[in-house]
């Protein structure tokens, strides 16, 4: 196995750059270095400029997104051997703004995760009524969509996201359903008004790639069409129940 | 997509442009645009088949055209391209099937390879009798 492998590494300065351009660095080739411990390597003893958000490095917060080699991934569980003999491309997030170097802009993502209400919507009852009780079976409905760490890999896999950045997207959708499906939530009719609309539910054409890439198999594409099923459901029901279709 | 795409610098944020040819970048992308562009061909498989029994119902003059028509080597061509994007239209279906229709039965998940098992014997359930129907054994 070589010493080095070389990352190129997308660097975009916002106000003196009109696009971004790779820069080339060497960097140590081992066995356990993820692509994020190359561009801590580089940050450390090369460049210091170099800009990227990472927090925990255990799949875990979902920061640290970038797109390598052209597919989406979560830089801390992307071994740089993998890649060898290189060169490895790092670039950000695709369908994104961005802001510096690796860095994207996830105001919009986080305007659409907070649309579809991802908490529990329910009357609250009073503290002495005690917990909300809910079975393993009950638990195993939603457990999957439950695992999203919204690190936006599916946005970024996601050509309808790219091509309309109006749709609400894979992550948001799938939450939505992640709380649709659990037993003690009573939002499920709040959050169809916000996803019955053109860019929600219906303005996925199921490419499916979203699920391809999710680190965590959480399924959103199906989410998406088990979604529109519910949703074809209750219109249907609407039409042949008006006044108690819901 | 690649940020070498041509794109323009909005409020400092680098906004990225999808290109038009997009759907060529993965293969998982090109299989998509394929499989939707499949559609078509199963309205000209459906168009076929209606202008095939019309020609039925109007007699054996009119489906003798029919025939030579459907021998023409070019709608020969057209049919077997139309075949293999139906072939293409079916089994991708088949495989996203488990994804969009999770089955339950007694309180278990119906295994994904289990429904896009079913679908084939379906599929090869209704060929055999249609076979049975044209051929007649």
């Amino acid at each position: 196995m070589a010493d080095t492998i070389a990352m190129e590494v997308a660097r975009y300065q916002p106000g003196e750059d009109g696009a971004p351009t790779m820069a080339r660095y060497d960097v140590p080739l081992r066995k356990d270095w993820v692509v994020l411990d190359g561009l801590n390597y580089i940050k450390d003893e090369i460049d210091g400029t170099v800009t990227f958000r990472w927090s925990c490095r255990m799949g875990i917060c979902g920061s640290c997104g970038m797109t390598v080699n052209g597919e989406p991934k979560l830089t801390c569980a992307t071994f740089l051997t993998d890649y060898a003999p290189g060169p490895v491309r790092v670039e950000p997030l695709a369908n994104f703004p961005v802001i510096r170097d690796l860095v994207v802009d996830i105001d919009d993502f986080l305007d659409k995760l907070s649309e579809v209400k991802p908490w529990i919507v329910r009357d609250e009852a009073p503290l002495s009524a005690g917990e909300y009780l809910q079975t393993p079976e009950q638990l195993e409905e939603y457990r999957q969509y439950s695992m999203c760490i919204n690190c936006m890999l599916c946005y970024s896999a996601c050509p309808v996201y790219g091509l309309d950045p109006e749709f609400v997207g894979p992550a948001a959708i799938a939450l939505a359903q992640r709380y649709n499906l659990d037993s003690r939530d009573e939002g499920a009719a709040e959050r169809l008004d916000v996803l019955i609309h053109p860019e929600g539910l219906w303005a996925c054409t199921f490419v499916g790639d979203c699920t391809r890439v999710c680190p965590k198999h959480v399924d959103p594409a199906g989410a998406i069409q088990r979604y529109k099923l519910t949703a074809a459901l209750d219109t249907l029901k609407h039409y042949v129940l008006p006044r108690g279709g819901r | 997509m690649s940020v070498r795409q041509t794109a323009t610098a909005v409020r400092g944020r680098y906004q990225p442009r999808i290109s038009l040819w997009w759907w060529l970048t993965k293969p998982s992308y090109l299989l998509f645009v394929l499989r939707e562009l499949s559609s078509v061909f199963i309205a000209w498989f459906i168009v076929f088949l209606l202008l095939f029994v019309r020609a039925v119902y109007q007699g054996e003059g009119q489906y003798e055209r029919f025939l030579d028509f459907a021998a023409n080597p070019f709608v020969v061509f057209v049919n077997l391209v139309a075949l293999a994007f139906v072939l293409l239209h079916t089994v991708t279906w088949f495989v996203l099937t488990p994804q969009a229709l999770p089955l339950h039965l007694r309180g278990r998940r119906v295994p994904g390879g289990l429904i896009i098992a079913s679908q084939y014997v379906g599929w090869l359930v209704v060929s055999a009798f249609v076979f049975w129907l044209v051929v007649g054994w």
